[in-house]
């Protein structure tokens, strides 16, 4: 079915503004094509980080679109074990291999090797929970808050409020909004970043107020007319949260609350915070993000945020009107409930829409852990701490020389590729991050160059495929795997000629088959392992190096 | 290269006795030769083309056994090659080339062709992907080699590629393979030490900026389009390779239609811009001939006789150019295949996969002549015969290595893995070595290695006579599978025997392959019931 009748299909299409030659008007009206490869795997790649053929199976097994959306948006069960010590001597005596989350405080001192022996510990654990994901949106959505609710291991410098921020936003991440904002207001990392909690009656301090409006909840867009004095009365609000670091737990002291009315402008509709004295303070919070989240501003601003990091960066008038707002009135019926949005946003017929697919940049995570994943590279077991912790550490350290460095995005406004207008997502990609996750791909795929043996197996990836005794079905598997953009026939029989048969006659597609046939007959055997197992490194490096490789 | 690594060897030249390893000193008054020497002092970045010749060559109808013309007719009637049509070649009456290779004869009658008869390896595999592995790694057949023999000496030149590179010594790719996949051959033992330049018009591309490949006006179109820029831009050598085919602004023509004579025509302008790569491949493919590959009334065409005619039409052009273009002193070429095939053709008039097979080296300073004997080809070939190997190929990238790179011996053993025969293929003057003048080929009459009782039925004598120094005897069977090496060791120069027990091998024939120094002889021996 060719793309114009799939798009009038749709039965509900009202008040949906068109969009230029080339561009979508779909909207978020449920999709109903079929769902194959193609939408499948652009599914799994965007909800988790890179789609192995085992997932791809998966998900089409699951009987329908509907099924795998459903499936990828339950939350987590369990949460996974804390990050333990990997690194020897601990000042507050956590033994090697046991937790350092709960640790009792301690004295900073100069040159802390204890905080930052637990900063690279903590983002090598989380590495090695995204890599060991489920298949669930959750970690994504980890990602994802992390990149808006922002704190930096470099400024809270004490990792145990850092893995307890980690905590809150896995918690709250595909739970509510509202909730999740008022947790981060209280969250000591979040204190300690932003100043919270040192914010007292005396002169408050603005800093959270600040981003707690401009870039939490209602943002900078044109819609936005929060002004000066909000800022200024919902720091006063938000006066009197101190930080416990024996129970790493942050706590209301009310005698250093400013418990006097706060006045809000027009904008969130000339309300009134009462002041309270006492315990009851707190509870002004509350009735602050009553008065934000009744800005309809706030709904849109996240459900763009949803969109650039899920979708695409840009946001036309279109897909203002026909996803934004539609999307937006969900979430706000839904009192702020997360998955009802993101549900309705992977069932719509914009997300499956061809012109919407494809465009998305990998971001140094969903590119290096993506590529772990599809390839399903093996790393040393949980149980070997210290060599599991530095190969998730080579794998997080070369995202960062990415220039995507979690624990540490570069300000509280997040990864710029996700927010800086006019270039997005291509930020991640310059003639120095280019090579290097070239490298990175080489390195894996030639099994040579990454420590604690990383590599990809390609016979085992290649076994994974409907048929791969037979070269034109390999490169097709591959392509439709690895690829979300349609590559020409000529390159597909370069891949097919010159790899797979070493420049041997196109019609001895037999060579190939007898070779795989050998090596499957025989997989002990040295030689004719290698004669296939060369061939398809060769390719699949190809593959991982060519542009096309770079997008989601 | 290392200048004054190359004038040491000069200097001591004058004062090295006459012989050194079974090689003996050309008499050559100094003069002329640091004349020479100073002149190829201040340019010699040597450069070393490689032609691969894809899906097997068939070498006997390449490189046409005169002296034992009838033994080869009878071998393959229906694809022999007429034995008017065999162009002969100068100061030789043994051997001729393919009607179809006019190019190569005219650049064997100006010097600067040599010809090795029979290079293989023991016991050769016959399946193209391994067998390729094998020429391309340096590998035994018994090795799997994750580099190539390019690779390693490249890696050998700059260790600590590509850390630092390019810098100011290096400024320039340090091999180049045209086409879109760089060549296992260059594979190094951290990274591959070559760049892939696609095909002939992407180079254009490359030069003269046109847009990128066409994608269409949506989110994807535009993303693809913006990471293939970065990923232009992000080729550190794309500007060195710019600059150099920019100082080319003309260049000879070269035959149309012709896949190789594309892309030689690209190394040539590379080298004359300027361009300090080391080593270049190209290849061409389509010469797996298992039939047809002989018209029936005229064997001297069809579509073997195509494929060798654009090869040498592909290389006269190239060595034309290059030596209008004032750099031809700079390139040796070399062909190469996987394998060479079966000495008997079979009914579909074409030939099935076999071992050794004849190369082509081309260069103004390649040594004229042919190296080896004609094929070893029984009287009556049948089906399961194959030519046994006279030269190891690692042989060849070993004389290259030393006489054209300038490596050291000691250092070969680095690069190539094992010591090697040298065979006299490049002048010394290249790299200021002393150069055999031991005419390496078997006159008539000396007989290196012999044996009796021959037929044997069990046990027989083999008599060989060494110069001293190394000597090798190796024995195959028909397929080139390695059976025993009876001897391997250092001589001191004479005559000696030893025992060969055959008793329990199959009954059929042998060949004893001896080697001492740059000489080597093959011997067929049978064993009968």
């Amino acid at each position: 079915m060719d793309r114009r009748q799939f798009l009038t299909l749709s039965p509900t299409r009202h008040k949906t503004a068109k969009a230029p030659m080339g561009r979508t008007d779909s909207g978020i009206a449920p999709f109903t094509g079929a769902f194959e490869t193609a939408q499948a795997v652009h599914l799994l790649k965007r909800a988790l980080f890179g789609a192995s053929p085992a997932d791809l199976s998966w998900a089409k097994g699951l009987g329908s679109m509907d099924q795998a959306v459903d499936a990828l948006l339950t939350p987590l069960a369990t949460m996974p074990s804390p990050p333990v010590n990997n690194y020897g001597d601990d000042a507050t005596g956590i033994a090697p291999g046991a937790t350092w989350v709960n640790a009792p405080a301690y004295v900073r001192m100069e040159d802390d090797p204890l905080g930052q022996n637990r900063q690279r510990s903590y983002k090598a654990w989380w590495t090695g929970v995204m890599l060991n994901q489920t298949r669930s949106i959750h970690e994504k959505m980890v990602l994802f808050w992390h990149n808006h609710f922002v704190t930096e291991t470099q400024t809270v410098t004490d990792l145990r409020y850092v893995y307890k921020y980690n905590t809150t936003l896995r918690q709250y991440a595909l739970g509510n909004f509202k909730a999740l904002t008022k947790a981060i207001t209280k969250d000591p990392a979040m204190l300690i970043y932003l100043n919270g909690n040192l914010n007292g009656k005396t002169a408050a301090d603005e800093n959270y107020a600040r981003e707690l409006h401009e870039l939490f909840t209602i943002g900078k867009g044109p819609d936005s007319h929060y002004t000066e004095d909000d800022v200024r009365a919902s720091a006063r609000v938000l006066t009197g949260y101190r930080v416990d670091e024996n129970t790493i737990t942050s706590h209301f002291d009310s005698t250093q609350h400013d418990f006097a009315n706060k006045q809000f402008s027009d904008f969130y509709g000339a309300k009134t915070v009462t002041g309270k004295t006492g315990p009851a303070g707190e509870t002004e919070l509350d009735d602050l993000l009553n008065i934000i989240f009744s800005q309809p501003e706030c709904a849109k601003f996240i459900v763009r945020k949803l969109y650039r990091f899920f979708i695409y960066y840009k946001i036309d008038d279109a897909v203002e009107q026909n996803v934004i707002a539609p999307l937006a009135d969900i979430f706000r019926t839904n009192n702020y409930e997360i998955l009802p949005v993101l549900s309705a946003l992977f069932k719509s017929e914009h997300f499956y829409d061809p012109l919407n697919m494809s465009c998305l940049i990998k971001s140094p995570i969903d590119f290096c852990i993506g590529l772990c994943r599809e390839f399903s590279v093996v790393f040393p077991p949980a149980s070997d701490y210290m060599n599991a912790y530095e190969a998730w550490d080579y794998i997080r350290d070369f995202a960062g020389k990415m220039l995507q460095n979690i624990g540490d995005p570069p300000l509280v406004a997040g990864w710029a590729p996700y927010y800086q207008e006019p270039m997005f997502h291509e930020m991640w990609i310059n003639t120095d991050t280019l090579p290097k996750r070239n490298m990175l791909s080489d390195y894996l795929v030639q099994g040579q160059g990454a420590p604690h043996n990383l590599k990809i197996d390609v016979l085992a990836f290649a076994d994974q495929l409907s048929d791969p005794g037979n070269p034109v079905t390999l490169v097709k598997d591959s392509l439709d795997l690895l690829y979300r953009v349609d590559v020409s026939d000529s390159l597909r029989s370069f891949m097919k000629n010159s790899i797979l048969l070493s420049g041997q006659s196109p019609n001895s597609d037999y060579y190939w088959t007898d070779a795989w046939q050998a090596y499957k007959g025989n997989p002990g055997d040295v030689a004719t392992r290698t004669v296939v197992e060369s061939r398809l490194k060769a390719m699949y490096k190809f593959i991982m190096d060519l542009s096309e490789y770079q997008l989601s | 290269m290392r200048r004054r690594d190359f004038l040491k060897h000069t200097a001591s030249a004058a004062v090295l006795p006459s012989i050194i390893d079974g090689f003996s000193v050309k008499a050559f008054s100094t003069s002329p030769m640091l004349a020479a020497l100073q002149g190829a002092a201040t340019d010699n970045d040597h450069v070393l083309v490689m032609i691969q010749l894809t899906g097997g060559n068939d070498g006997l109808n390449m490189v046409i056994p005169l002296d034992i013309y009838d033994k080869y007719q009878a071998a393959r009637s229906n694809i022999a090659i007429q034995q008017g049509k065999v162009l002969p070649l100068a100061n030789n009456i043994k051997t001729g080339i393919h009607p179809a290779m006019t190019g190569i004869q005219q650049l064997y009658e100006d010097g600067k062709v040599c010809i090795l008869q029979s290079v293989g390896y023991p016991s050769p595999d016959y399946s193209h992907f391994r067998a390729t592995d094998i020429w391309l790694s340096g590998s035994g057949a018994k090795d799997i080699l994750n580099t190539g023999w390019g690779g390693r000496y490249l890696g050998f030149e700059y260790p600590n590629f590509p850390e630092g590179f390019p810098n100011a010594d290096a400024p320039d790719p340090l091999a180049i393979q045209i086409g879109s996949l760089v060549s296992p051959v260059f594979q190094g033992t951290a990274a591959s030490m070559g760049i892939a330049i696609t095909s002939a018009t992407d180079f254009y591309d490359l030069l003269e900026n046109p847009p990128i490949d066409p994608v269409p006006n949506t989110h994807w179109g535009d993303e693809l389009t913006y990471i293939r820029l970065i990923a232009k831009q992000s080729d550190k050598y794309t500007d060195s390779i710019k600059l150099a085919a920019s100082k080319v602004t003309q260049q000879s023509p070269y035959p149309a239609n012709n896949d190789l004579a594309a892309q030689l025509k690209i190394v040539a302008r590379l080298v004359a811009g300027g361009l300090k790569t080391r080593m270049y491949m190209v290849s061409t493919g389509g010469f797996d001939t298992h039939a047809s590959q002989t018209e029936a009334g005229d064997t001297s065409k069809g579509y073997h006789a195509e494929l060798l005619g654009k090869v040498s039409a592909a290389i006269k052009a190239f060595m034309d150019d290059l030596t209008k273009l004032k750099v031809s002193k700079r390139v040796v070429g070399m062909t190469f295949s996987e394998f060479g095939r079966r000495t008997k053709s079979n009914g579909s008039m074409g030939t099935d996969h076999g071992a050794a097979a004849p190369m082509i080296v081309f260069g103004d300073y390649v040594l004229q002549g042919v190296l080896g004997n004609s094929p070893n080809i029984p009287d009556a070939a049948s089906v399961g015969d194959n030519i046994p190997m006279q030269y190891d190929f690692r042989s060849v990238y070993a004389s290259i290595l030393e006489q054209w790179f300038c490596v050291k011996e000691s250092d070969l053993k680095t690069i190539l893995l094992d010591d090697y025969q040298r065979l006299p293929i490049v002048s010394g003057i290249a790299c200021g070595l002393i150069t055999s003048t031991d005419d390496v080929n078997q006159n008539a009459g000396i007989n290196y290695i012999t044996n009796y009782p021959n037929p044997f039925a069990d046990k027989t004598y083999l008599k060989y006579k060494t110069k001293g120094g190394h000597t090798m005897i190796q024995i195959f069977d028909t397929t080139g599978r390695l059976i025993q090496v009876p001897v391997n060791k250092i001589h001191t120069p004479g005559d000696y025997t030893i025992t060969f027990d055959g008793e329990d091998l199959p009954n059929g024939v042998y060949y004893a392959r001896f080697q001492n120094g740059t000489i080597q002889q093959v011997r067929t021996m049978l064993k009968v019931r």
